[in-house]
């Protein structure tokens, strides 16, 4: 309804049946029955009444509470992304960082699944350390759709109580998380790239800002749960074990589920070779004089076995399509190898690299910033190392296989 | 119809100063430019008013200056203007934007339609958006990378998800954030320059939109606090090659990092 989100407590007439179990369970005799339940100034929000009432008409659209007690929210909630039966690569990225995250405080970790016909997915999500999987399983949850998806992340909140809540930074995670955060009155963080727990529970999160210029370390002080949004590839995946937690139904009303929102269709995008999968990237800079010069590039990525990739300028020059360029406005890359040629190497550009396992840095200008996140640099030209190179390399034979 | 655009004003480039006491950035130094992402947020507003007649408001929350992405965004054919500008509002978090965005909204004629670009280019949040949808109680999709009909209904929009698209129908009201893939953005047009000389700009400040008792503005109404603000710095052990042949040097590398062999 328009302006909703403005109100606190709600009360669904359709639903109540005043049967006054609210009115009994309410420790603040806020509630008053009239012709229908009239909610007083002295409600406190403590959720007794949801908790209690048999017909689910209670609701909370809460004002910014005071999460004051901070001691009741504990332990890490993981949001998974799924989709057709296939759990999104980023859950388990999120699922090992909460993990970290849990232990340091002896705290539980936990994971929301939301969708339909996901049981064996919730099972095999606990084989990955976790305490307990909220399993949200419905029809009306097989598509994305944000009202319900919302409607289930905060209710999952209200009964998981988590003092964080990670959510992968997809364009699924950018779009509910902002959303629930709102529903649930407290904080979110964008994009975290690291993240850490003080010994009272605070989450510090640290994220890129002005594309990569700026790094901003970030609290969500008074409100809980702390929640963020975190980088794909930049986590290190959890591994799997033998599971010890188990899987909780979590249900929700058909108010809750409902949607105005219709999916008509999902389809795949044209197929592209990804560079944020290459597992080896060759990339170019402005090192390089003419739109040819990029199969020198080429050449050295087929025989390494990677991909090429490049800085925005030689994409705004249309010499590299725009989906392999790397970097704050483009894409974060986490190759095991990546070959810098002619790259100077702005914080723009590093951005983006700052997760590749070896950098290789080859360029003229001793001064160029990219010596500085390079572990191997190479001062020289790129025309006479890479043909070289090449010959060696030609010569060697054998790639090895990643 | 009537479609409310949000719109904000960006730093012009990216090299930011700030305030060491607040921890927050200092936006008043640097000259301002509407946000890239804003200018298809405003093409597809005033495309669909162009479509099937009606206006287009813009509104931005931010200091008196950001009166100008306002006034630009009249150049480009929206037909109404609102500034949310009060010192109680800086400092704001992605919430608290939302919602004296929200707010501003709220007290304008009730929109069929709201469209914010995905995101800006000094936060790169894209929370912004899905906020405003959420205080106004409206569906929302994000990352609409075209609208596919526009009827008196509703939207039948795709999504880009990334790996996937998705077709989506959503009815009035309701908030999309849109990207590069809507179309070229139009021009200012200098016609335009000296019809909208005399538009007026409403202003409103914590006064006219401070109403109720659920109130969140500026630094104060932010459950996010930024501790401080620090240069990317990169640590890692280097070696630099300068002399010698250096691509037999960097192939023997490979072959001892096992690229190779």
């Amino acid at each position: 309804m328009w302006g909703d989100g403005l109100a606190h407590l709600t009360i669904d007439r359709n639903r109540c049946n005043r049967c006054g179990l609210c009115l009994a369970a309410c420790p603040f005799d806020a509630l008053k029955m009239e012709k229908e339940i009239i909610v007083g100034d002295d409600c406190r929000l403590c959720r007794i009444c949801i908790k209690e009432c048999p017909q689910g008409a209670i609701a909370i659209r809460g004002r910014l509470e005071d999460r004051g007690n901070r001691s009741l929210y504990q332990g890490v909630m993981v949001v998974a992304e799924e989709f057709a039966g296939t759990i999104h690569p980023v859950t388990y990225e999120l699922i090992g960082k909460g993990s970290q995250l849990a232990a340091a405080s002896g705290q539980e970790v936990g994971c929301l699944l939301m969708g339909h016909n996901l049981r064996s997915q919730a099972e095999e999500l606990l084989t990955y350390g976790l305490d307990w999987v909220y399993l949200c399983d419905h029809p009306a949850l097989a598509h994305f759709r944000i009202e319900p998806y919302t409607a289930c992340l905060a209710a999952a909140v209200d009964r998981a109580k988590p003092s964080t809540v990670l959510v992968g930074a997809t364009p699924i995670g950018r779009s509910l998380a902002p959303r629930a955060a709102v529903r649930l009155r407290t904080g979110l963080t964008a994009d975290c790239t690291m993240l850490e727990v003080r010994p009272d529970g605070e989450l510090v999160q640290i994220r890129p800002a002005f594309g990569g210029n700026i790094m901003a370390q970030i609290v969500t002080r008074h409100h809980r749960p702390q929640m963020a949004t975190v980088r794909y590839r930049v986590m290190d995946p959890a591994k799997a074990g033998p599971s010890r937690g188990r899987v909780i139904p979590l249900r929700l009303t058909e108010t809750q589920l409902a949607s105005s929102i219709q999916v008509l269709e999902v389809l795949p995008k044209a197929q592209e070779e990804s560079i944020t999968d290459a597992k080896v990237i060759i990339a170019g800079g402005r090192g390089l004089k003419r739109k040819q010069d990029m199969d020198l590039l080429r050449a050295l990525a087929h025989s390494l076995g990677g991909q090429i990739a490049s800085t925005r300028p030689l994409v705004e020059m249309g010499w590299v399509e725009h989906n392999r360029q790397i970097g704050l406005s483009g894409r974060t890359v986490r190759p095991q190898l990546l070959i810098a040629c002619g790259i100077s190497g702005a914080v723009q550009f590093a951005a983006g690299i700052s997760s590749c396992e070896t950098i290789i840095a080859i360029n003229k200008d001793r001064r160029a910033p990219i010596f500085d996140v390079a572990h191997y640099g190479f001062v020289g030209d790129l025309y006479e190392i890479i043909p070289r190179l090449l010959t060696h390399l030609g010569k060697g034979g054998r790639i090895n296989a990643l | 119809m009537h479609i409310v655009v949000c719109i904000k004003q960006v730093p012009e480039t990216r090299d930011v100063a700030m305030d060491p006491d607040k921890g927050v950035l200092r936006r008043s130094e640097a000259a301002g430019k509407l946000n890239p992402f804003d200018l298809y947020a405003v093409e597809a507003a005033v495309g669909i008013k162009e479509k099937l007649t009606g206006r287009v408001t813009a509104i931005t929350m931010g200091p008196p200056q950001a009166e100008q992405v306002i006034r630009e965004s009249f150049l480009m054919g929206t037909d109404e203007g609102v500034l949310l500008s009060d010192p109680a509002f800086a400092g704001a978090d992605t919430l608290a934007t939302a919602f004296t965005l929200a707010r501003g909204i709220s007290l304008l004629d009730r929109p069929d339609l709201i469209i914010c670009g995905i995101q800006t280019t000094d936060g790169d949040t894209g929370q912004v958006g899905p906020g405003i949808a959420e205080f106004l109680g409206l569906p929302h999709a994000s990352y609409v990378r075209s609208i596919r009909e526009i009827t008196r209904e509703g939207l039948l929009v795709e999504q880009d998800l990334g790996d996937r698209i998705a077709i989506v129908s959503l009815p009035y009201p309701c908030l999309i954030t849109v990207g590069k893939g809507i179309g070229q953005p139009r021009l200012p047009s200098f016609r335009r320059l000296l019809a909208t000389k005399d538009f007026p700009v409403v202003t409103w400040g914590s006064k006219e939109l401070g109403f109720g008792d659920e109130v969140y503005f500026g630094l104060d109404g932010s459950p996010t606090q930024v501790e401080r603000i620090f240069p990317p710095k990169i640590e890692r052990e280097q070696i630099i090659f300068e002399d010698g042949d250096l691509a037999r040097q960097l192939y023997q590398k490979l072959v001892e990092l096992k690229f190779v062999g």
